[in-house]
């Protein structure tokens, strides 16, 4: 029982991430019809914000510490950041720990700009091609922001821990009436989880109770009817762009905790959440996130030793089988509307 | 207007067929032909002599290429009479003189295995074919190793493995091309376990989390031989994909499999990310079958070990070199080295470093950039000076064997670079093993080639 509790848990981060660049991905496929290859460069800049709001935290002055002595003998350089010098070494080092959770704020501004310019710069021109151009092109900006990211922060993956209040793990054994240490779950994922939750759950209410959301709604279900209303919904799509940038930014923030970012993690991310979009059912919202989740979930319980010494490898193909079934027996997928995959 | 027989397209297509037939003679006045008249592949001219240094510079292992090429720039720099000449001054061996080698000033060239064979014999070929390098070096992956490896033994070029532990790179894949100055998981297992049974105990229970590929098998075959051999009892072996990134949902299931011990059998990135995550869940804080629970990490770095930060305190695990070793070899490299690039070497660039040198040396003393002397030059060849003491590089198989480092992650680091102490230097013959051990007589050396 413990070992299932533990998996369901650890399917939810994998999930959540999942579910919010599935989420993004669906919205922009619903409102502006782009199958958008680039959703996942977006998770990674996301990822290097937090990664460069760090690295600007601890922007240092040296001093030289004629007491201490380096690994060549010389004495030894003192970095101090600062944040430190500027607002005492206590408030400071707090800054820098929570550097994450503050790369939040500066992401939303940066993201959405990051958006608005990708949807007038690049994608509107590509609104009435056919999808394969569509996706030739994002494919092909997705490389280079990959490989302009690469350039100025190297291959290697860089560690972006979480704020220290966060470091270590909470006893669901203990809560639950098992034994201590049986079900231990880290409290970043248990945050990472919440957080998605409530993205995922104020995009919805924003589609849902304002009259923006009903105009996009209306505009996904039939985009010629509501600009023979003389309605300018193209302006609302750019806005929808740019809160699917938003929406896949946040996820590669708070997920650096969790796995260092290196320059193909948005990549690593992409092809397994449009495994998730075609699951979940093109053009469906909650079919997104509910396949995020159940296909996070699977691959979690694939992944334990009992279930792969009877399948070997079942971990790595479980999402690409689960979506041959799908689509094998419910092309439009799971939630999908009835002619967004059979026409 | 009568049409002639030659049209645009029949143009195009003589033309093209001319020029093939033309180019087959170039085999015969190109670079090939050239080396068959001195009898082997990419004999160097009078004045350079070119090396190629295959490093992973993409991938899990990509920290670990970057300190191996900065270290492969130090030795040229080095044999080139550049610099404070680091292990040349401490080497036993002292035919080299910072003239290059045998007179002929060393130039390299590199490229990038993405830590993938395929990728990796692509760069070695295009650095043999196209660029003429006469010997390769690198590497940070064993089954990269391997496949270099024997792609050096049929080009006919000297292969001086870099980060390599398997054991099937001087056991079952050994070549007479390929040497290894890296120690291996045979030797792992010998110098670790008698520490881990001093610490631990006899009676534990392991779960091994392996990477699937020919690393992981070999090092948890070997670690696995010698913990049970002192009495500790597996309890599950999972493997896990390369570059996996997030193995959360392999190590959840430890928690509740009895096991009271875990044994990452993991490196580079791959190993930050498990190490770290395995904290995380709250691994180190349990306690299973009464016992503390305890992760062993059986091949350690000090690259992983800043990856992983707080999370090494007091995790146990083996290293072919370490920067703090006092021996005055270690510390002319270190000071070199730290001199040039502001922070210490990792010991994938100190093997890396050691390897171009001792590829000098042998072709020094050989007085030939033949393959077939370089391999005899260095085949029983015994130095010092180097790190890790009198070293033998053994002529049955290639392997290098010298002592080993087993080290624990420090609580309370210092500064950055402070992160490892060596708990034991294991002697050489501790770690010895017979040429006849089962995980290496499967192997055939076979002959040198020199190719052309």
């Amino acid at each position: 029982m413990e070992a299932i509790i533990l998996q369901v848990l650890n399917g939810l981060d994998k999930g959540s991430a999942y579910a919010l660049i599935a989420l993004g991905l669906t919205l922009i496929f619903g409102t502006l019809g782009v199958v958008n290859f680039a959703h996942g460069a977006l998770f990674m800049l996301g990822a290097f914000i937090a990664v460069t709001l760090r690295r600007v935290f601890n922007l240092s002055f040296q001093t030289i510490d004629e007491t201490r002595t380096d690994f060549l003998g010389n004495a030894m350089t003192v970095n101090t950041p600062y944040v430190e010098h500027w607002f005492g070494p206590e408030v400071g080092s707090t800054i820098i720990d929570w550097s994450v959770p503050l790369a939040v704020l500066v992401a939303i501004p940066i993201m959405g700009l990051v958006g608005v310019i990708m949807e007038r710069g690049l994608i509107k021109h590509f609104y009435k091609r056919p999808h394969a151009d569509q996706i030739l092109v994002t494919f092909g900006l997705a490389i280079v922001l990959q490989e302009i990211i690469k350039a100025f922060y190297g291959a290697n993956p860089i560690p972006t821990p979480a704020p220290e209040a966060f470091i270590g793990s909470f006893d669901f054994g203990v809560l639950l009436g098992f034994d201590p240490f049986s079900i231990m779950y880290p409290y970043w994922r248990l945050v990472y989880f919440g957080f998605s939750a409530v993205i995922i759950g104020a995009v919805f209410a924003f589609l849902r109770y304002t009259t923006f959301g009903m105009v996009v709604r209306a505009g996904m279900a039939d985009r010629e009817t509501v600009g023979l209303l003389g309605i300018d919904i193209d302006r609302r799509f750019v806005i929808m762009f740019a809160i699917a940038a938003i929406v896949a930014g946040l996820a590669g923030v708070m997920y650096t905790p969790i796995l260092s970012p290196n320059y193909h993690i948005g990549m690593d991310f992409l092809v397994l959440s449009f495994v998730v979009v075609v699951v979940g059912g093109m053009g469906s919202l909650p079919g997104a996130v509910a396949a995020g989740f159940l296909l996070g979930i699977l691959q979690s319980f694939a992944s334990m030793s009992q279930i792969i010494e009877i399948v070997p490898g079942i971990n790595q193909v479980i999402i690409y089988l689960v979506a041959v079934v799908v689509l094998l027996t419910r092309p439009r997928g799971l939630m999908g509307r009835k002619g967004v995959m059979e026409e | 207007m009568s049409k002639g027989n030659f049209t645009r397209r029949s143009m195009l297509k003589t033309g093209v067929a001319t020029g093939a037939a033309l180019a087959v003679p170039t085999i015969f006045t190109g670079r090939v032909w050239a080396d068959g008249h001195t009898g082997f592949t990419n004999a160097p001219g009078e004045d350079t002599v070119t090396l190629g240094f295959n490093v992973p510079q993409t991938g899990a292992y990509a920290d670990e290429g970057a300190d191996e090429l900065r270290a492969f720039q130090l030795a040229v720099q080095h044999l080139n009479g550049e610099g404070d000449g680091g292990m040349l001054n401490t080497f036993s061996s002292q035919v080299l003189d910072g003239t290059g080698i045998l007179g002929r000033r060393v130039e390299y060239v590199t490229g990038d295995t993405q830590t993938s064979s395929d990728a990796a014999r692509s760069s070695a070929r295009s650095m043999i074919e196209r660029d003429g390098a006469i010997m390769i070096s690198g590497g940070s992956s064993s089954g990269v190793a391997v496949a270099v490896q024997s792609l050096c033994q049929d080009a006919g070029v000297i292969f001086m493995a870099g980060l390599t532990h398997a054991n099937d790179t001087t056991g079952k894949d050994m070549r007479a091309n390929g040497f290894r100055h890296f120690f291996n998981t045979e030797m792992t297992g010998r110098a670790l376990a008698p520490i881990l049974e001093g610490l631990y105990g006899t009676d534990r229970k392991v779960y091994h989390l392996t990477a699937d590929y020919n690393w992981g098998w070999s090092q948890e075959r070997s670690i696995r031989a010698y913990t049970e051999g002192m009495g500790w009892e597996t309890v599950n072996n999972v493997l896990t994909p390369v570059g996996a990134g997030d193995f959360s949902s392999y190590l959840t299931p430890v928690a509740n499999s009895g096991a009271d011990v875990l044994i990452l059998n993991h490196y580079g990135g791959d190993m930050v990310n498990s190490l770290t995550q395995a904290v995380q869940f709250g691994l180190r804080d349990m306690q299973a079958n009464g016992k503390n629970f305890e992760i062993v990490v059986p091949l350690f770095s000090r690259l992983m070990a800043r990856g992983a930060g707080p999370a090494i305190a007091n995790i146990h695990g083996s290293t072919n070199w370490h920067w703090s070793l006092p021996d005055e070899g270690s510390q002319a490299f270190v000071r070199s080295f730290g001199t040039e690039y502001g922070f210490p070497p990792s010991q994938a660039a100190h093997t890396c470093y050691v390897q171009t040198l001792l590829y000098a040396d042998a072709v020094a003393r050989g007085g030939s950039f033949n393959p077939c002397s370089v391999v005899e030059a260095l085949e029983g060849f015994e130095f010092d000076g180097m790190g890790n003491g009198p070293t033998l590089y053994r002529a049955d198989d290639h392997q290098c064997f010298k002592d080993v480092l087993v080290v624990r992650g420090k609580e309370n680091p210092e500064n950055e670079y402070d992160l490892l102490e060596i708990v034991e230097v294991t002697p050489r013959e501790a770690v010895t093993y017979p040429v006849d051990h089962p995980d290496f007589v499967e192997g055939q050396l076979g002959t040198c080639n020199p190719g052309a």
